[in-house]
């Protein structure tokens, strides 16, 4: 995010697109709540009439996968009515001219025919939050989740851009980050691009820093992502893994493909709390630490670096994760590994990354420091791109995007939108949620569809149904729920018994390579059963 | 005594008022109860959380303001300059025990263990300050208890309700859900939910505000009760939430070797206090049965089977090393987790980035 957390209560106007966070961050959204309380407008886009859009006072039903339509025509319109902040684009931003030039071709009627927001309401939203004096974006997955994530995101930062709303209390371009310390996996260097402090591996100085750091060279070439990992494994061209703590065949988009990648492998270790379908496959498995037995450090969706601290002892002869990790290294004869305490591996990653150097593991205890905390002393920085943003330039650049149709699009064959997403009480592949009684509240999945849908189709609420994709099929139960809008259904993926990876992951960006889980094409019958 | 707290600027200097003798400075909008609470003057609540709006409902809080006839509830009277004011005055504890007697005088005495909730003591306490011992009286009584709403997260012992509304107000307030409501008025009001139902089926999401900021344990986390016959103290670890991204703090619940409850942390930076039915509830997984507690390797057989560390750690090591030595630095991945804190993504990276000199690693942001 780039506001912190308690800006949340300090916009005029709330703007939040992809992002179902009632149920996904609830803690975030009742900030966002008692916003509305002493006045603000909220303006919620989403396929599905999320229980935000109830509280929003103007919701954009869009069709899935047309982000990019809604927001051009919101641009369009915003230049059209002379909203543009001009005073912000000049000092702040660059290649505007040439933004405004290519969004005038984009008419709110042009982005009807393509998201079915009706165009009067594209340019409410637009005016609404262009007009205000704070507005604030707020997003998540339903933006990135797409093989045009990038496309949304930047689509997003146009507009915020163009209308200043952006550096200041109340504003900003806020994604949510999905789990605890998604975050901070990345602020550590868990990345084929980036060295701990999100230091790009190409740049030679970083690459020369580390290697030194770290005695031995790295070269300063991108890694692959994980998606191109796993299709190294199914090609034979990879041969050893280790996994931590993930899932990956429940929560890989593409579970027949993740399958045979991992089988593949000569070497497969998995380090997790739970003999998990993918610890099925490993060589060895080795038992980490759960929260709540582990002391270390979680970065949040704000970039406030916290710390997690152990209350109970260890299950049995599990480990923490840093030092199983090391033994293994130093069994490999890899030096630099000799580390005492999880105290030694934060206190070593603070003074290898640009963001932490001013941290340490007493400062992260306080929990009062928001990254970037570039030297001692500095008090962190809960707000960005108050006076520069991180370009060559300091300055915000535009850029063109356009409309591109989903990876796959619904067609005779297939005629029904699936989106995927996630419920209140079970998170990601029900690990932790499937172990600590919340089937009181969703003890299977079901598959959200529209009343209507539900007659016509030939269905029956409460009984099962078939969805099939280009890649294969499920079958779960079906619930008519007026949440979903008519041809288009719903269902999370937290259920091992329901794989709907089966389904999903025909497309990914191909920048960020993240799959589009979002939006899949599906044909639903019922069976009996 | 007299101190002077700070009173730099000219405004400053004229928002003075005189508390049990000392003079104190003050802002705009403070009530007398925030004023009392800066100079620690112990003034006793039941209706009060600083997370809500000022309800006035309990008027346990009363101060003697000179020049007025009646005492006051302070957590609703504002702050002026040039008041004088009494907040432990014989009249006023008098009053306040009077109150007291009066609110337990429809509550059956119980133990209150504490882990029904963060502020489940707070009548507890003042009982005991107070020396109120009574019980209930005939004929009197303050709730319906909820036996049959038998979720395994809240109880509803209403029984020891003193319709202070706090759980009412959390609920609308701070959660903007509105689940909770109240029916009658006087002695027979009557805590509820919709259509006098349970919590499950109204627009309750079970983030438990109401349990933790209920002054009686009347509401009741259920869960942490499972663990009131252990006889270990209750320890307090505070951490954060496992869950999602908005990284609420919480204070782990233990008893000896066992989890037994969180709770969320009033002053926790992220959340203000709050918490959702993750973050309360769902945190049974950690000492779950089938936790692996052993390291595992596979044998000639093709199964996974029970080993030593050292076994399983050469073992490890051997296949990382043979790829290694057999595929160069290009054959080996790995991926980090996006559960795990710091330390393990850190050390994660740095095991391959230092073994095979390559940047064949990423983390499971990508889903
Ligand atoms: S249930 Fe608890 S919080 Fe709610 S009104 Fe009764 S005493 Fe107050
Ligand atoms: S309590 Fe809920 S909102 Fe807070 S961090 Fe945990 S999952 Fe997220
Ligand atoms: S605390 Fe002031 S009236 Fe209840």
């Amino acid at each position: 995010m780039s506001n912190p957390l308690a800006d949340m209560e300090k916009p005029e106007v709330i703007f939040a697109i992809g992002t179902n966070m009632t149920e996904c961050h609830p803690v975030a959204a009742t900030r966002l709540k008692r916003a509305l309380r002493s006045g603000a407008k909220m303006i919620v886009a989403d396929p599905r009439r999320i229980p935000l859009a109830e509280a929003a006072d103007l919701y954009l039903p869009l069709r899935v996968g047309t982000d990019v339509a809604l927001l051009l025509g919101m641009a369009h319109v915003i230049d059209r009515e002379g909203l543009v902040n001009r005073e912000f684009m000049e000092a702040r931003t660059e290649e505007a001219e040439a933004f405004l030039e290519h969004v005038r071709q984009f008419t709110p009627e042009w982005a009807q025919s393509i998201c079915g927001v009706p165009a009067a309401d594209i340019e409410r939203a637009a005016l609404m939050y262009a007009r205000a004096e704070r507005g604030a974006i707020y997003y998540t997955l339903g933006i990135t989740e797409h093989i045009c994530g990038v496309d949304n995101v930047q689509s997003l930062c146009n507009l915020a851009l163009m209308t200043g709303h952006i550096g200041r209390e109340g504003t900003g371009i806020n994604p949510m980050r999905g789990q605890n310390n998604i975050q901070g996996a990345g602020d550590c260097g868990a990345l084929p691009n980036n060295f701990p402090g999100f230091q790009p591996v190409t740049d030679p100085a970083h690459a020369k820093r580390f290697s030194e750091a770290y005695g031995r060279e790295i070269e300063a070439v991108k890694g692959i992502t994980k998606v191109q990992a796993l299709d190294r494994a199914a090609h034979g061209e990879l041969w050893a893994m280790l996994i931590c703590g993930e899932n990956t065949l429940v929560s890989d988009p593409d579970r027949d493909h993740c399958d045979k990648a991992l089988r593949a492998l000569d070497h497969l270790v998995v380090i997790d709390l739970f003999r998990t379908e993918t610890a099925e496959l490993a060589d060895v498995v080795l038992p980490a630490t759960a929260w709540g037995e582990t002391d270390g450090v979680f970065t949040n969706t704000e970039r406030r670096v916290q710390r997690v601290r152990a209350a109970v002892p260890p299950m049995g002869q599990a480990k923490p994760e840093w030092w199983i990790v090391a033994q293994i290294a130093k069994r490999m004869g890899s030096p630099g590994f000799d580390w005492q305490s999880p105290q030694e591996v934060f206190d070593e990653l603070c003074s290898l990354s640009g963001i932490y150097k001013g941290l340490d593991w007493e400062k992260a205890g306080t929990a009062a420091y928001h990254w970037p905390v570039p030297e001692p002393g500095h008090p962190g920085t809960p707000r960005l791109h108050e006076h520069d943003f991180p370009t060559a330039s300091g300055r915000g650049k535009f850029v063109r995007v356009g409309f591109r149709d989903p990876a796959e699009v619904v067609s005779e064959r297939f005629p029904v939108w699936l989106t995927t997403g996630r419920r209140l009480q079970h998170y990601h592949t029900r690990t932790m949620t499937g172990r600590a009684g919340m089937h009181y509240f969703v003890p299977e999945e079901v598959l959200e569809v529209h009343p209507d849908d539900v007659a016509a189709w030939g269905l029956q609420d409460g009984q099962w149904c078939r969805v099939s994709g280009s890649k294969g099929a499920v079958e779960m139960k079906v619930q008519a729920n007026d949440r979903s809008p008519r041809g288009t259904v719903f269902c999370s993926f937290s259920f091992g018994d329901v794989p709907v990876n089966v389904l999903t992951g025909a497309g990914y960006d191909p920048i960020t390579e993240t799959a589009e889980l979002k939006v899949c094409p599906v044909r639903v019958e019922a069976v009996a059963r | 005594m007299t101190t002077h707290t700070t009173a730099s600027t000219p405004e400053a200097r004229e928002l003075v008022l005189t508390m049990d003798g000392q003079e104190v400075s003050f802002s705009v909008g403070e009530t007398l109860y925030q004023v009392s609470q800066r100079l620690r003057t112990e003034v006793p609540t039941l209706c009060y959380d600083d997370r809500l709006d000022p309800f006035g409902g309990c008027r346990l809080c009363v101060v003697e303001v000179e020049g007025q006839r009646n005492p006051v509830a302070s957590c609703t009277t504002q702050a002026l300059p040039g008041m004088v004011v009494h907040t432990r005055s014989e009249r006023v504890e008098r009053h306040r025990k009077t109150l007291l007697e009066l609110v337990v005088s429809e509550n059956p005495e119980a133990r209150i263990d504490p882990l029904r909730g963060h502020a489940s003591q707070e009548l507890h306490h003042l009982r005991e300050r107070y020396g109120v011992t009574g019980e209930r009286m005939q004929g009197r009584k303050s709730g319906h208890s909820r036996p049959d709403d038998d979720n395994p997260f809240i109880a509803r012992d209403y029984d020891q309700c003193i319709s202070c509304y706090r759980c009412v107000r959390v609920c609308a307030e701070r959660e903007g859900d509105y689940a909770i409501s109240v029916k009658g008025r006087g002695f027979a009001t009557q805590i509820t939910v919709e259509f006098d139902g349970h919590l499950r089926d109204s627009a309750c999401t079970f983030c438990g505000q109401c349990v933790q900021t209920c002054p009686t344990g009347a509401l009741a986390d259920r869960k942490a009760l499972r663990a009131e016959a252990r006889p270990e103290p209750i320890v307090a670890t505070r951490s954060i939430c496992p869950y999602c991204g908005v990284g609420c703090s919480v204070d782990l619940l233990s008893k000896g070797d066992r989890l037994v409850g969180i709770r969320p942390a009033m002053d926790g930076p992220a959340n203000l206090g709050a918490l959702c039915v993750k973050g309360q509830f769902a945190f049974d997984w950690v000492q779950s049965e089938d936790r692996l507690t052993t390291p595992l390797v596979r044998g000639k057989d093709g199964q996974l089977h029970p080993a030593t560390w050292d076994e399983a750690l050469d073992r490890a090591a051997a296949g990382f090393a043979k790829a290694r030595d057999e595929h160069g630095q290009h054959g080996t991945y790995a991926i980090a987790s996006g559960r795990a804190p710091h330390e393990s993504a850190y050390a994660i990276q740095k095991f391959i980035r230092v073994s095979y000199g390559s940047n064949y690693i990423d983390n499971c942001s990508r889903a």
